[in-house]
């Protein structure tokens, strides 16, 4: 059964969103994503999103009866892990039809979930004790040892956000749009040496949601499922096996170009979760686009901007684009736009496109392998 | 106040140590390789026959990040070391570095450290000083 994405939006708008609850966020999401399929509530009968709110209660606003559901919730990649999933239970007949959403009011917090983890859970008892503030001072405490074993320069992780920035230029939906040097980036506000403020995702508010289904009941062009990976390592970065590089980042990649039967050179565009500067260098090399220690030189070397020949991040991604705390559903978004001509930053010629979400802190991670053409 | 862990029974052992000012960590009796975090089974062999054993507190410097934004607790001590340091023993931890200027000229990557605990509480977390001392 070959399994495709039937329908997909986003919400709106992305940014700043006083007005919408998160809720809000989820259902105009579904309702985009409906009517960018073709289709009603009548025509789903599985659903998967997050924790906040859940299934149950987006179903439920929604008025879906499901007979499948998903709430993996294991960080921003979650998304990533329902497309697979959704396609597991649509081949195995478990549902026809599968409404993914996501909504999150991560910068304005309005009917948001709670942050914050107790004193006795494992982070309360062997991370948080420390002094961390949330993911950029513990998301970015693998960055000094990478860049003491592979020799990556304090410029070459500036260019990471210079190269997705001049992407974010070419899309009028994107919060930063201004073109940024180097210099701008080293000169703007250090967070958490060595990450300084224009090496850190956004903070948005925001929403986007996907149909999975059956190639023969999809209504419009459809993009293709070609593969799809998901693994995990460790709860806690501190446990993470080795600081430069992510095991679920190699495993789910690996899964997902096998099922695919694809190689690298079939690869046109790629998505690569960036919620720091340091983490598409760690996708590109543990998705084996280029060796160990040459990531930071590709950027650099405008690989991966515009004109590039490995396009990447072409919404202008976490850094520039919007993140609202979990961003994989935006990063399938865009490889979609991608797929069908539709984004803003088009690239010419996409028939492949690779998407690598990443939850937590390297802690999830799931790869799916999209096209739209059957090979 | 900076956080207080709060034990759980399967952490009990480590912070009874932390207060008797040992840092004790899990061995496994069939691979006999340590580990941590604590936890009833070995992560590598699947083991369940394991012990808890006094580490050496000799440490280097893995890795870190000089944090500029304080969590509560913190304000005086901002920008400061949030780092992950590699036991002699073969296992990590996140821990602060005290006892030298927490800047990167005074914070080389492999670095030797030696373990102290600060008292939070009824609890004693472990911190790292270099080794040999307080700078």
């Amino acid at each position: 059964m070959t399994i495709v994405i039937a329908g997909a939006s986003e919400t709106d708008e992305v940014g700043r969103l006083p007005g919408h609850s998160t809720t809000q966020l989820h259902l105009e999401a579904a309702r985009n994503a409906l009517a960018d399929a073709g289709m009603t509530i009548h025509d789903i009968d599985g659903i998967a999103t997050v924790g906040t709110p859940g299934p149950v209660q987006i179903a439920h606003a929604l008025g879906i009866t499901p007979a499948w559901l998903d709430g993996t919730g294991v960080g921003g990649s979650s998304f990533l892990f329902h497309v697979r999933h959704a396609a597991a239970a649509v081949r195995a007949g478990l549902c026809r039809t599968v409404l993914i959403t996501h909504g999150e009011s991560g910068r304005s917090r309005v009917g948001a979930g709670r942050f914050g983890m107790g004193p006795d859970s494992l982070l309360g008892q062997f991370e948080l004790p420390y002094g961390v503030v949330g993911p950029p001072t513990s998301f970015t405490i693998t960055a000094l040892r990478y860049m003491k074993e592979t020799g990556l320069t304090h410029e070459q992780l500036a260019e990471v956000a210079v190269a997705q920035r001049r992407w974010a230029h070419l899309n009028p939906r994107a919060m930063y749009r201004d073109l940024i040097t180097v210099a701008d980036v080293l000169d703007s506000r250090m967070v958490a040496y060595p990450l300084h403020l224009l090496e850190c995702c956004l903070v948005t508010d925001g929403g986007g949601a996907l149909i999975v289904t059956s190639e023969e009941r999809a209504r419009r062009s459809p993009v293709y499922l070609l593969g799809s990976g998901e693994s995990a390592e460790s709860p806690m970065i501190s446990q993470m096996e080795d600081f430069t590089t992510s095991k679920g980042f190699r495993l789910s990649g690996e899964a997902a170009f096998a099922e695919a039967k694809i190689g690298h050179e079939d690869v046109d565009h790629l998505m690569v979760y960036d919620a720091f500067a340091h983490v598409p260098i760690y996708g590109l090399e543990d998705l084996g686009f280029v060796g160990r220690g040459e990531a930071g030189a590709f950027i650099a070397e405008g690989h991966t901007s515009p004109g590039g020949r490995l396009p990447m991040n072409t919404n202008g991604g976490g850094l520039s684009y919007t993140h609202t705390g979990m961003y994989g559903m935006f990063a399938i978004q865009e490889a979609v736009r991608q797929l069908r001509g539709e984004a803003a930053a088009q690239v010419p010629d996409v028939e492949v496109s690779v998407v690598l979400g990443n939850g937590g802190m390297f802690a999830s991670a799931a790869t799916l392998v999209l096209s739209n053409r059957l090979p | 106040m900076k956080p207080v862990p709060k034990p759980t029974p399967e952490t009990q052992p480590f912070w009874d140590g932390t207060a008797a000012g040992e840092l004790r960590i899990q061995r496994c009796l069939t691979c006999e390789r340590h580990y941590f975090y604590p936890r009833p089974n070995c992560p590598r062999c699947g083991g369940d026959q394991v012990e808890w054993v006094r580490a050496s507190g000799r440490a280097t410097l893995y890795s870190y990040v000089i944090n500029h934004r304080p969590a509560p607790g913190f304000e005086d001590e901002a920008p400061y070391a949030i780092a992950v340091v590699e036991l002699a023993e073969g296992v990590r931890m996140m821990t602060n570095i005290v006892g030298v200027p927490n800047v990167p000229e005074h914070l080389p990557l492999d670095m030797e450290l030696q373990v102290v605990f600060e008292r939070r509480g009824d609890v004693s977390v472990p911190l790292f000083e270099p080794a040999g001392g307080a700078a």
